[in-house]
């Protein structure tokens, strides 16, 4: 480490550079205000880094998790009171808090699809809503055109999503990283277009009306409550299919070709297979989290499914630690959640967003529960998980 | 109405082509698609306003055409410069021996957090630039070019044929393109690596700062988002041309600029966004090393 003086002085000084750029478009007054927050704030962080954190946690963690038997009862315990807290929460939750709660769980539908794709096989995608909202208005055209319900419409979004993930799949299946991300994205922004001229099929910017809630029989999921169940459903069982095929033969040849395509190709995994296997499922889960959304708010418009949607499921599975399943379930919930929370600093979500990703990606590029197969499957000496893939 | 569109579409293009340049070069050093250009190139369209509002408080009114050109043009160069050197040493040089998805978020980090400094500070309205060309012109063949069309074709020309001059002629340039060919290699022959990726991302942001200003006063309004699509076209641009390759940059730039103008006017102009992205999925599906890069160094990048 650093000298405390030198260090303290750079702080100084990062906290000056910054205001300096900042002078331009905030006047001088907040430019000294900045100035003043990352010098300060620099100068506290170096003084924490002092206390000895990290041994503080590694022995936390070592009684709480000394034996697996213990780890895994921890677990179940914090599992069955998540759920039992779920599952009760329309009994003493009002309707806005209700909302929130089917909102959360719309975005763990497809945040799981994406970290499918991103997380688990490494293809990074940035069009993932273009499949979201294909599934949505599959939906929507067949149950505002064709009065059809709910559960002919849903299993018809995931196969429409599905399909269209195989047809973006192919011809990008020889691109890789930033090209495949580049190539995705226009992707979606081609899909967005279309939604939004195609008006004879898609009504244009007007969007689609009147979507029919899904019904049970004779009962119409109508109320915020039974909805809220019916979603709560639909996304443990996504959850659960995930941790299933995740640890399938499947979900470890993905693994396989996320941290080495070459070595996966030869051991004899069929990477272009398994690679459009990823797609379409990725995109299937999309369409499953589209026709909810659609049936939630009985009306859809391109305009929910810009780049900027996008960008926020990707920030939910890298937040929460890409690869890993509780993790793409906190990161959905804590982006979810955490805006409304801060509906008085709504203004400044946004920026903080944008700051997080840096500062996420610099100093803990796992997310907060990082994938624990990336840890003991693959860990170099530097430890710092996944080599660059190039050269 | 052909010509005009050839002369729209080759004003336009030219401005992809200079903040194609900074993607290329960018990619060209560290392979880094620099997500947050476009943010630059506005951040730099609104120096230019900022810089002209306080000349106008020091009492020279904009209408003094060579002082506030000059002024624009030297503000957001300096500004955007400084913004990309420091996005550089904040967001990707920390990254730079991390797996290629880390860099890649947090440039769409940095993009997202630049855009809404800009519109919380600047707000989210339309900005008017406050410049005006005089609006007279040449005529021809039943089509216009303004003198701002002139000036902005002028301008692109320069800069463009300036840079080619830096980087084949000078010593930063020589070692700009060592770096290029092999990081390590260079640094082990006494380049300073880490100056030089300052260097490229400081006169790529150059460029596009020069390219914000003048799309402001093409267009005579400036929006915090326009950097979004811009970055995306001019990305298209680049890897039209060929990503890591100067030449291809410009060319890529005025042929999308083309395309453009000419689907519009011709094919549909609702869907003129669109000619961009699928032009660019057909390159990267077909031909993925672009018109002007190298067949060999594909298989690295694709």
């Amino acid at each position: 480490m650093a000298p405390a003086g030198k260090t303290v002085t750079a702080w100084l000084f990062g906290g000056g550079w910054i205001a300096l750029l900042a002078l331009p478009f905030v006047g001088p007054v907040r430019a000294l205000q900045i100035a003043l927050a990352v010098g300060i704030g620099g100068v506290a962080l170096h003084a924490a880094r002092r206390v000895p954190l990290g041994s503080l946690a590694s022995g936390i963690r070592q009684t709480a998790f000394s034996g697996w038997s213990v780890a895994a009862r921890h677990a179940a315990l914090f599992l069955g009171a998540g759920l039992l807290v779920l599952l009760t929460l329309p009994l003493h939750a009002n309707n806005y808090v209700i909302d929130v709660a089917t909102t959360t769980l719309i975005y763990v539908i497809l945040a799981l699809g994406l970290n499918l794709v991103v997380g688990q096989t490494g293809l990074l995608h940035l069009g993932y809503v273009a499949f979201y909202g294909i599934g949505a208005y599959t939906y929507a055209l067949l149950s505002a055109g064709a009065h059809a319900s709910f559960w002919v419409g849903l299993p018809a979004a995931m196969a429409a999503a599905a399909l269209f993930g195989l047809v973006l799949g192919f011809p990008v299946l020889r691109l890789r990283g930033d090209y495949l991300a580049i190539v995705t994205l226009g992707f979606g922004e081609v899909t967005r277009l279309v939604l939004r001229n195609w008006d004879e099929v898609t009504n244009g910017p007007n969007g689609i009306l009147g979507i029919a809630r899904p019904s049970l029989g004779g009962w119409v999921l109508d109320t915020p409550a039974s909805f809220y169940y019916c979603v709560l459903v639909l996304a443990l069982a996504a959850l659960f299919a995930m941790r299933r095929v995740f640890q399938s033969r499947i979900g470890r040849a993905w693994v396989a070709i996320r941290e080495d395509e070459l070595a996966a190709r030869t051991v004899g995994i069929d990477v272009a297979r398994y690679k459009l296997l990823a797609f379409a499922l990725g995109a299937a889960v999309a369409g499953l989290g589209g026709s909810v959304f659609a049936a939630k708010m009985t009306f859809v418009s391109p305009e929910s499914f810009t780049f900027f949607e996008s960008v926020i499921i990707l920030c939910m599975v890298v937040l929460g630690g890409m690869g890993s399943l509780p993790g793409v379930v906190l990161g959905a919930a804590v982006i979810t959640i955490l805006p409304e929370l801060l509906r008085g600093f709504s203004d400044y979500r946004m920026l903080i967003f944008g700051a997080a990703m840096v500062l996420m990606m610099v100093f803990r590029p796992q997310g907060l529960i990082g994938s624990r197969s990336l840890a003991y499957e693959y860990r170099r000496p530097a430890g710092r998980g996944v080599p660059p893939r190039s050269r | 109405m052909l010509v005009q569109q050839i002369i729209n579409g080759l004003t336009l293009g030219s401005v992809y082509a200079l903040i194609a340049l900074g993607y290329t070069m960018v990619y060209g050093i560290i392979q880094l698609i620099n997500f947050a250009h476009g943010e630059i190139y506005m951040i730099g369209a609104y120096a230019g306003i900022i810089s002209l509002g306080l000349l106008t408080l020091l009492g020279v009114p904009p209408s003094l055409l060579p002082v506030s050109i000059l002024v624009s043009f030297l503000a957001a160069g300096v500004v955007s410069a400084a913004y990309g050197v420091t996005v550089e040493r904040l967001a990707y040089r920390p990254l730079r021996q991390a797996p290629r998805l880390s860099p890649l978020i947090s440039a769409v980090g940095v993009s997202i957090f630049l855009q809404n400094f800009v519109m919380l500070s600047q707000g989210a309205g339309d900005l008017v630039f406050p410049l005006t060309f005089p609006s007279e012109g040449i005529s021809f063949l039943d089509a216009r070019i303004t003198t701002l069309q002139i000036f902005i074709l002028a301008v692109s020309v320069l800069l463009m044929a300036a840079l080619t001059l830096f980087i084949n002629r000078t010593r930063m340039g020589t070692a700009m393109r060592a770096t290029s060919q092999d990081r390590v290699m260079a640094g082990l022959v006494g380049i300073n690596v880490d100056r030089v990726i300052a260097v490229t991302f400081a006169i790529g942001s150059l460029l596009a700062a020069v390219a914000g200003v003048l799309v402001g006063v093409y267009y005579g309004l400036v929006n915090f988002s326009i950097g979004y699509v811009a970055g995306l076209k001019a990305f298209t641009a680049a890897v039209l041309g060929g990503i890591g390759s100067v030449p291809g940059a410009m060319l890529g730039g005025v042929l999308l600029g083309l395309l453009e103008a000419l689907g519009a006017a011709y094919i549909s102009s609702e869907y003129k966004d669109a000619f961009a992205f699928l032009v660019l999925i057909a390159v990267l599906i077909f031909r993925p090393q672009g018109l002007m890069g190298s067949a060999d160094a594909s298989g690295e990048k694709v």
